[in-house]
């Protein structure tokens, strides 16, 4: 009985110290498991496939640092799924930190790929405003974006020289880790310009996204660090997403652990009340 | 002039937006009040930000708890905003190396140190203890194997493929999911909507600082 | 690795550190780093404000730029009216703003205020309507029996009939303006079975963003900081 108390009053270092491992011990020595393609990722990566070679797509760097680690990864395969079918590249973001993300993804990018500024991609920056921006944009581009992130007058690179508002865009892909993010641009490139979006985003908002895959106002979906592997496997160029999948499965498989040491502990405590250290009988245990 | 002016104003610029779906006309006009809101959303910003050194400045001065800490805080405003505003934020910028070195270790480890307390809170309070929290707790759970590789590779080729983490995942996320979250997404924007209305027929004033 | 690159790598994992260890307890490292995050993110919106938004919407199509005449330039030395003229009302609602710090003039922030929330309301009205409201409406509205040309598909019936059962349960649920008894209470009680589903999906979901986040800074750590000291100093 002793064991099962203590079993449901672990101290929760000892927990961080385990989750800490379980992330840590993966990534130094990968396990290679494999990443199940969904087709929901699938989706998008037949969109891109389908688009005739140098066709336009947006990419919305909607989001900062702190869900960096699960949407760039994804942006990164995207946009190396962009480049190797020849698409031009129209970068903006309606978070700021996004559009600073956006210059370190796009200096990777030019290492990797032939990329002349202006006439295969252009990284318009960001601005203020989510939906009335996307709206703005749809009557043209170049009044909400006079000057890309360098300062460049926008209406002197080639590229958007043939782009004069959303309607001259063939697939936009939202990266976002919340609203102004992909809501906005369902909201507004979808519903109000019939624009065809797929969205990528962090695990957290994800499932609130689904709604919209089923009534088709988002093409597809890339959830969270499992998305970004799955689109990073359909790429066929693993990369930092897939990866981490194994620290991923490992950590998983550590709190489920936990969650059913936890549950077995309260039922046996409950059946026997007495023996519990006091409080209500399956009353959660006191935090150290 | 305080009060009646502003509503008008607020009447004015949602209604021009509104009438613009039905009377294409008005396209021009509206684009143009849509390109000043991206300014003033701007300054509003702007102030969020000196509002937020006008606090740490009175910590400061008047000796308040953490007061050093607000100094630092003071320092890395002024750092940051004068090396973008000198330097530009353009890659290989000063602007551009602090946001690499400083804003972004920090932003993304703030939030990964919510892994430990999210798997601690999971320890702690996911209990089967009513019809409720048991499909609660029996959804996260499979969600949470049927998202990683680890979820599908033990599962054997004997095994009822229903029965799977993969396969029961997707069936939640694609009927139990949307079902509840199309009705949270339905009762939200009917209550967007209506605030909306509420405050272009000036019922609603509460942005103005009123009750 | 360049000494700047290294120099940022390690500033970079002290401040990890730092925030990381707050696991112990809240200490004066994990305030340093919070507060100086505080402030350089603030500082790094002001910038950000100021090239994108301020510069190229406002300061340029007033007063010129390199590339031409701004709209007040023209009008005061050339007496030509320009549409980009207007833009000064943008500039002076946005300015208005800026009396929250005057207490006796802060009605004025009013004006800024109450366009942007009313250009915002009649944006929302339609297109939460259109996007968020209508079209879920009309995603709900399939056949609850999927008839194939082999018979009736059952797996597709069964999803169909459950969704709609979910959507409209979880609504009743949300319907506050009839006591919850009855046939309505038994509706009202599936649809929350439904919510409680999308909940333990969301925090699925969320125990998995969590924890990438922490593989990402743990990967940090080890790849770029340790592996990459090492290299930059011949050890490996």
């Amino acid at each position: 009985m002793k064991f099962v108390q203590w079993l449901a009053n672990i101290d929760r270092r000892i927990l961080f110290l385990l989750i800490a491992a379980s992330v840590i011990v993966p990534l130094l020595v990968p396990l290679g498991m494999p990443v199940k393609v969904t087709p929901q990722a699938e989706a998008i990566y037949e969109e891109v496939e389908a688009l005739p070679s140098g066709s336009t797509v947006l990419v919305a760097f909607d989001y900062d640092p702190a869900a960096a680690p699960e949407v760039h990864p994804m942006g990164l395969a995207f946009l190396r799924h962009c480049f190797n079918k020849k698409h031009k590249v129209v970068i903006m973001a309606l978070w700021p930190q996004g559009a600073q993300l956006a210059v370190s993804a796009m200096a990777e990018m030019t290492d990797e790929y032939d990329l002349e500024y202006g006439r295969d991609y252009v990284n318009l920056g960001y601005k203020a405003g989510g939906d009335i921006v996307i709206k703005s944009m749809g009557a043209s581009i170049a009044d909400v974006f006079p000057r890309d992130m360098a300062g460049r007058p926008t209406a002197s690179l080639p590229l958007m020289k043939k782009i004069s508002s959303l309607n001259d865009i063939d697939l936009i892909m939202a990266l976002s880790a919340g609203d102004p993010g992909i809501p906005a641009w369902v909201r507004v490139a979808n519903a109000l310009f019939q624009k065809k979006v797929a969205g990528g985003c962090t695990a957290v908002s994800a499932p609130q996204f689904f709604p919209y895959l089923q009534t088709g106002q988002l093409l597809g979906l890339l959830g969270g660090l499992k998305g970004a592997a799955e689109y990073e496997t359909l790429v066929e160029r693993p990369d930092a997403a897939t990866r981490r999948m194994d620290s991923q499965s490992i950590a998983h498989l550590v709190i489920i652990i936990f969650i059913i040491f936890a549950n077995i502990s309260y039922f046996i405590l409950r059946r026997r009340p007495e023996a519990s250290s006091g409080g209500a009988p399956g009353a959660p245990p006191p935090s150290p | 002039m305080r009060r009646e002016i502003p509503m008008i104003v607020a009447f004015v610029a949602g209604v021009i937006i509104i009438l613009e779906f039905f009377v294409p006309a008005l396209t021009p006009v509206s684009s143009r009040i849509q390109n000043w809101y991206l300014v003033v959303v701007a300054f509003a910003i702007l102030v969020g930000a000196f509002n937020l050194l006008r606090l740490n400045y009175m910590k400061v001065r008047h000796r308040r708890t953490d007061w050093p800490f607000a100094i630092l805080l003071i320092v890395g405003f002024f750092t940051m905003a004068l090396a973008g505003l000198i330097g530009g934020i353009d890659e290989g910028t000063a602007f551009d190396w602090l946001f690499n070195y400083f804003v972004y270790p920090m932003s993304s480890t703030m939030f990964a140190l919510l892994a430990f307390f999210v798997a601690s809170a999971a320890y702690r309070a996911f209990r089967a203890r009513t019809v409720d929290s048991t499909l609660l707790l029996a959804a996260a759970f499979i969600v949470m194997l049927g998202q990683v590789p680890i979820g599908s590779i033990w599962v054997p080729s004997w095994w009822p493929f229903f029965l799977s983490p993969d396969w029961l995942k997707d069936r939640i996320m694609d009927i139990g999911n949307t079902a509840g979250q199309r009705a949270i997404l339905i009762g939200a924007s009917l209550g967007v909507v209506s605030t909306s209305l509420r405050i272009l027929l000036g019922i609603e004033r509460s942005y103005l600082g009123e009750e | 690795m360049d000494g700047l690159t290294l120099l940022g790598t390690w500033i970079a994992a002290i401040l990890t550190l730092c925030i990381l260890s707050f696991l112990y307890k809240d200490n004066p490292f994990y305030k340093f780093a919070e507060y100086l995050f505080v402030g350089i993110s603030a500082g790094f919106w002001v910038a950000y404000q100021y090239h994108n938004l301020l510069v190229p919407n406002l300061i340029e199509p007033l007063f010129g730029s390199a590339q031409g005449k701004g709209a007040l330039p023209l009008l005061l030395t050339e007496g030509q009216f320009d549409l980009r003229l207007l833009t000064i009302i943008a500039g002076l609602l946005g300015l208005t703003m800026l009396f929250r710090f005057i207490p006796k003039l802060a009605w004025v922030s009013r004006y800024g205020i109450a366009f942007s929330v009313g250009l915002g309301a009649g944006l929302f009205f339609v297109v939460f309507l259109q996007a968020n409201c209508l079209a879920q409406i009309k995603g709900t509205i399939i056949p609850p029996v999927v008839i194939t040309d082999g018979g009736v598909d059952v797996g597709s019936s069964l999803a169909n009939s459950l969704l709609i059962i979910g959507v409209v349960s979880a609504l009743i649920y949300f319907y506050f303006s009839k006591e919850h008894t009855g046939v309505l209470g038994g509706a009202a009680k599936l649809g929350i079975w439904f919510l409680m589903v999308s909940f333990g999906a969301a925090f699925g979901y969320t125990v998995m963003a969590r924890i990438s986040l922490l593989i990402g800074r743990m990967s940090f750590l080890i790849d770029d900081w340790i592996k990459g000291t090492l290299i930059a100093l011949g050890l490996i």
